[in-house]
């Protein structure tokens, strides 16, 4: 393995992003607006995202919700064709002018709307990011595996067998594996994409307890198709239209009393 | 229509459907016919050299020195000559091509230089062998210097069994899925820890059909090496890269026409013929033998 610059660096402990104050937003989101070639598919989008929220993100197909995510973390910078304008930062940093977007990465854990269990053995899987960050002692590594297992609800049914892979699992395992790894590099922002759409409801019970837990540590920004699920976990909400940021609101002002006619009708199952 | 019609004129057959079928079953036979004629050479070509060369391929045979201008004796260092220049052509063509078809499906963005680089694949794929020949005279043999010698021929085969590697190779990447990687990138993982961490391992069994087809190739191939590095006959073993050698492609054509062998000779070039195709057997039994573990179980 060849070790890059950027995993010496980061076998040191990562220093949180450190707010001027404690209220200081940890993303801020300027005149956003995301293009794929001459697409347009987000325009003009404001909106900050506090520490230690859950910030929920709901909308019809096409609003341009998962492109948000995917500028978030620079993963633009894989989309050919994807082009990002306006300003985002995090923690007080312009991420323009990140250069070692890898460390930026180990701070962002994502989970995607289908299940991802890399092709490794569970324990792999699980214990990928902390290796990638030069972590290399077994007991270490086995304390991580089981507390992200654990977090997410996985633990009980693998825990007899982690070298099993990781890809074979059911799909609503697979997801809670896909969440423990992104919880594994202990992020300081946690984005979640659709995580339910493979997952029982009985489970994604258990994963939107432990979110509620974990507020205490991360800030969440969670993409989902389920409103109810925003108004349950949501401190607060954005609603997304048609590349556009409709309004920001805290979640139970945005489904009692909208500001805009067409939050309303999409929240209560008119369009959508 | 009106209402549902009763249940056995639904299921009768109409005319219509009738046809259908009929040609439908006259399309099977004719495809059915088609791949069988395909086991026919296959048959008849193992089965002639079997027949002729099989009764003569003694122990004897394959390990000893031809004598008596090439009558006698047998055909051992045709049989190690060959197994050197494949060894060699292996050696070049397998770490370059890998690392072409890595760059091509990894790392290459679709601009001008990636669509050069790929008309070059396929042009170096549709050059005859004979060119390549001479190419590897002027190249190896003459400019790099390395002279008439194991390493200009292996070299010379290796370039014309590159874009075979590449691509096989890209495509077993390729069929690696693309959340795979988003999945590392989202880590933190540069493109090098995702490629080896997550691509490579699950690439295996592609990159050995590349060395398949590279042995087979490099085996049975006789131009790119008569001028490069293979000789008539060379009074021993190589002992090194630089040495001239000996090659069972080569061997075969000089005893098929160069010698006079005379009636009670005639059988064998179907020996050298049997023996050449039981190497390439032999060679990519091991390669699928290896193939297979690698993909034994479902990774996904």
């Amino acid at each position: 393995m060849v070790s890059e610059p950027t995993a010496a660096t980061a076998a040191a402990p990562a220093p949180a992003p450190a707010p001027a104050t404690a209220t200081a937003p940890l993303v801020q989101v300027r005149g956003l607006g995301i293009r794929y070639g001459n697409r347009a598919v987000l325009q003009g989008v404001d909106l900050d995202v506090r520490q230690h929220e859950i910030f929920g993100i709901v909308g019809p197909a096409n609003a341009g919700k998962t492109s948000f995510l995917r500028a978030l973390n620079r993963m633009d910078e894989f989309t050919p064709g994807m082009k990002v304008d306006g300003a985002i930062t995090f923690g007080g940093r312009d991420l323009r002018t990140i250069k070692n977007l890898y460390a930026l990465r180990r701070r962002i854990g994502v989970v995607f709307p289908l299940p991802v269990g890399l092709p490794l053995s569970i324990y792999d899987n699980v214990a990928l990011a902390p290796r990638l960050a030069g972590i290399g002692k077994r007991a270490e590594l086995d304390q991580i595996v089981e507390r992200c297992l654990r977090r997410a609800a996985l633990w009980d049914e693998v825990k007899d067998r982690l070298t099993s892979l990781g890809s074979l699992l059911s799909g609503g395992q697979q997801q809670r594996l896909t969440i423990a790894r992104a919880l594994s590099q202990d992020p300081v922002l946690l984005l979640l994409d659709e995580f339910s759409i493979a997952v029982d409801p009985v489970t994604t019970m258990r994963i939107e307890e432990m979110l509620k837990e974990l507020r205490q540590e991360l800030t969440i920004v969670l993409v989902t198709n389920l409103v109810q699920q925003a108004r349950r976990l949501a401190d607060r909400t954005a609603f997304f239209l048609g590349g556009r940021c409709v309004e920001v609101d805290r979640t139970e002002t945005l489904f009692t009393s909208a500001a805009d006619q067409r939050t309303t009708d999409y929240l209560e199952g008119r369009f959508g | 229509m009106s209402g549902l019609a009763p249940v056995d004129t639904t299921f009768a057959i109409t005319g219509r459907e009738q046809r259908a079928l009929g040609v439908q079953r006259a399309f099977r036979m004719l495809f059915l016919v088609t791949a069988l004629l395909l086991i026919l050479p296959v048959v008849l070509i193992l089965g002639k050299l079997a027949i002729e060369g099989g009764p003569h391929l003694t122990w004897e045979f394959l390990t000893e020195k031809p004598r008596n201008g090439m009558k006698d004796g047998g055909i051992f260092p045709a049989l190690i000559g060959t197994v050197w220049l494949t060894a060699g052509a292996l050696a070049v063509a397998v770490p370059l091509g890998v690392a072409a078809a890595i760059y091509l499906s990894e790392y290459a963005r679709d601009n001008l230089l990636t669509r050069a680089i790929n008309s070059a694949i396929v042009n170096l794929a549709g050059v005859p062998s004979i060119v390549h020949a001479l190419f590897g005279v002027g190249a190896f043999v003459g400019f790099l210097g390395f002279g008439v010698s194991i390493l200009a021929a292996s070299c010379t085969l290796a370039v014309m069994t590159l874009p075979v590697v590449i691509v096989a190779t890209r495509e077993s990447l390729q069929a690696v899925p693309r959340a795979f990687r988003e999945a590392s990138w989202s880590l933190g993982a540069t493109r090098w820890q995702t490629i080896w961490r997550v691509v490579l391992p699950n690439s295996g069994s592609g990159i050995l059909t590349g060395v398949i087809l590279v042995v087979s190739r490099a085996v049975g191939e006789t131009a790119p090496i008569m001028f490069t590095g293979a000789a008539f006959w060379v009074r021993s073993t190589p002992n090194s890269m630089f040495d001239q050698t000996m090659a069972l492609s080569l061997h075969l054509y000089n005893v098929s026409t160069q010698v006079n062998l005379g009636q009670d000779h005639a059988w064998l070039p179907f020996s050298v013929a049997l023996t050449l195709i039981l190497v390439v057997l032999a060679m990519n039994a091991v390669a699928i033998g290896v193939r297979m573990r690698l993909r034994g179980r479902k990774k996904w």
